[in-house]
């Protein structure tokens, strides 16, 4: 099963992957801040991960991986 | 014995560049200079070089950057606008303690000025030239010999030096003809190692970024402070000059490139008169030899310093000298080239008031 | 678990300094995706502008240059030439590449100079605090416009990708965007001519980016995204203004 990983600390909270970049709309920016001040984004259900990488490419940092 | 030809000093600066290996050459032409990229298209294409017409001197000093980055030898050539024109790549390549070597063959100025020689660069050529704390090894050929020997003697100090390196010539020094010759070794590029900072693809090592910026507070100040070191080294090491008949003399020329030639008949025809003047003719005009001056001016009450400028040198010479020795000036601005009966008029006024 | 995506070797681990919402780091990672897959990395040498990507030379993981502002294409002609083996780019922002650096990059064109040029156009000077840029639309505010770009008084944008079309030097130029997965793609893939055109010495390739700059747009970064697809690229059409290889055919 694909799943995304967040590198949190990495994110700048700009919210690009978290509009409708995610053909299964499973991003979204928390609420917490991480350690820069920035409401990372997270993944709401990673069981409906495609694995199609956009949320991966959108990203500026990259602070988004992908597994198989 | 080596092989002698009679050359235009615009062609023996090729010939000079050539032998001592550099095969990358960009430049725009402009008089009184233009036989140098002419003759160096022919014989970069004869012997598999780059020669590269640019769009400007501001392009052309950006590729010496590039080139002289990747771990090669590069020469430009220009006059004096268009060397006012590369003076930001300047700065950036002393910034980035890049060496590349670059020719003026100085004209008229300021601005558009004559293409008639001229000595109106010195303060441009030895006080850095562009913005920012910085200095260029700067030599001062005064024969066509010169102009074909100074080449490798300039890439050698660059590179010694990692620092940019300016040949300061004139207009009458690269137009005129003169015998040369063939002194040099020439030198094969590929037996030129590979310098420690050349951009080559980072395989089996290290990357390596060459850059003239430092943002991290106090960084760029040590930066500067690391330079100013080798700056005083070479101020240490590497002042060159030429002393004629100065043992005796009372009075002592100073006087570089073209300049030093017409003030050598002078002191001629003050010799045959029986009047003890010398010349000192520096060839570095950056380290400036002030050491044989300020030495100098402890038994040297009068010091003459002619120049193609409204007096420019003299005022290194005032330093070296320390206030212990008068200081007269002959110069001729504006592309005037002064003459030996002139000159030898001024030392017969000190001389007679001395 | 295996990798599919995630930072290329291309890149250093250094944490980029742009601003969040900002379409350089998704170009820097395409970049350092391609340096490893066409295996570049090694032989390649990168060149950083003036402006807010300055900090390229952290940023990518190959042998690096900062010339002064504008003469990226200056100084990659004199690496290349020196060095025909490496791989050169040169990546330039609009005040770089369009503004200051104009002479350089439509002579490297003109002499199609074997290298290759990333141009990202944001409409706007990012680093200095957004002034007008060269290709700063008209009516669009900057801190230099505050009324808008009067053409009046500031005259149109520069297309650059139309304008060097009108030589006959270059070999590719392509204009793409990075607000969009689909776009993204395509910039991938006009990246990946736009290298492997100079490993096949085919001469110049310009791949012009319209990148998001949503701090000094004054917009948050998913209004970005829209105002490229809504505004820019209206007046910046995407596609293809040069493909030699093609024209060969």
């Amino acid at each position: 099963m694909p799943q995304v990983k967040i590198l949190e600390e990495v994110c700048k909270g700009c919210g690009l992957c978290c509009d409708d970049v995610c053909p299964v709309n499973i991003l979204i920016l928390a609420n917490r801040i991480n350690s820069s001040g920035y409401h990372p984004a997270e993944v709401t259900d990673n069981t409906k991960c495609t694995g199609c990488g956009y949320c991966f490419k959108i990203c500026p940092e990259p602070a988004i991986e992908v597994y198989k | 014995m080596p092989e002698r030809k009679l050359m235009y000093g615009n062609h023996a600066i090729v010939e000079g560049v050539i032998a001592a290996g550099c095969r990358f050459f960009a430049g725009y032409p402009i008089t009184p200079q233009n036989e140098i990229p002419e003759f160096m298209s022919i014989r970069m294409n004869e012997i598999g070089g780059v020669f590269i017409q640019t769009e400007s001197e501001i392009a052309a000093i950006n590729m010496l950057f590039g080139a002289a980055a990747a771990g090669k030898r590069a020469m430009t050539s220009s006059s004096s606008p268009g060397i006012s024109l590369m003076q930001e790549g300047i700065s950036y390549i002393a910034g980035a303690d890049i060496p590349v070597l670059v020719v003026n063959v100085i004209r008229g100025g300021p601005g558009l000025g004559n293409i008639a020689p001229a000595q109106s660069d010195y303060y441009q050529g030895t006080k850095g030239g562009g913005h920012g704390d910085y200095f260029t090894i700067t030599l001062a050929p005064n024969s066509v010999q010169e102009l074909y020997e100074f080449p490798k003697l300039a890439f050698e100090l660059a590179e010694k030096y990692r620092n940019p390196a300016l040949i300061l010539a004139d207009g009458l020094l690269g137009q005129m003809m003169e015998p040369v010759e063939f002194t040099q070794a020439p030198v094969d590029p590929d037996t030129l190692r590979e310098p420690p900072y050349a951009l080559s693809g980072c395989k089996g090592r290290e990357r390596r970024v060459v850059r003239s910026y430092d943002l991290k507070p106090g960084k760029l100040e040590e930066m500067n402070w690391q330079r100013l070191k080798k700056y005083q080294k070479i101020q240490e090491t590497e002042q060159r000059f030429e002393a004629t008949a100065c043992d005796d003399a009372e009075l002592v020329i100073i006087a570089y490139g073209t300049c030093a030639r017409v003030c050598d008949a002078a002191v001629r025809i003050a010799r045959a008169k029986g009047q003890k003047i010398g010349l000192l003719r520096p060839i570095t005009l950056w380290p400036f030899p002030n050491k044989i001056m300020s030495e100098m001016s402890k038994r040297i009450k009068n010091f003459l310093v002619v120049e193609m400028n409204m007096g420019q040198m003299i005022d290194d010479v005032k330093l070296a000298t320390e206030c212990r020795s008068k200081i007269h000036f002959h110069g001729r601005p504006g592309g005037g080239v002064p003459t030996p009966p002139e000159i030898y008029e001024k030392i017969k006024t000190i001389m007679g008031g001395a | 678990m295996k990798q599919l995506f995630g930072r290329p070797q291309g890149l250093t681990d250094v944490l980029q300094r742009y601003c969040p919402g900002c379409g350089h780091g998704i170009v820097h990672r395409i970049i350092g995706d391609l340096l490893v897959k066409l295996d570049i990395r090694e032989r390649a040498v990168g060149i950083a502008p003036v402006g807010c990507s300055v900090f390229a030379d952290e940023y990518f993981n190959c042998d690096m240059i900062q010339p002064p502002h504008g003469r990226g294409p200056a100084v990659s002609t004199g690496i290349k030439r020196a060095r025909p083996d490496c791989f050169v780019f040169s990546y330039q922002g609009d005040g770089d590449l369009a503004a200051i650096g104009t002479a350089e990059i439509v002579h490297a064109a003109a002499r199609n100079e074997n290298i290759t040029i990333i141009f990202i156009n944001n409409a706007i000077f990012g680093m200095t605090g957004g002034q007008l840029a060269p290709t700063t639309l008209p009516g669009m505010r900057s801190t230099t416009s505050v009324q808008g770009r009067d053409i009046k008084t500031q005259g149109y944008p520069i297309k650059v990708c139309e304008l060097l079309a009108g030589l006959d030097g270059p070999h590719y130029l392509v204009r793409t965007a990075v607000n969009a997965p689909k776009n993204i793609i395509a910039t991938e893939k006009a990246l990946k001519t736009a290298f492997v055109n100079q490993l096949e010495n085919k001469g110049f390739s310009m791949v012009e980016i319209l990148s998001m700059c949503p701090t000094n747009w004054g917009l948050t970064p998913i209004q970005s995204k829209k105002w490229i697809d809504d505004t820019m690229i209206k007046y910046y059409p995407l596609g293809e203004y040069r493909n030699r290889a093609k024209e060969e055919r």
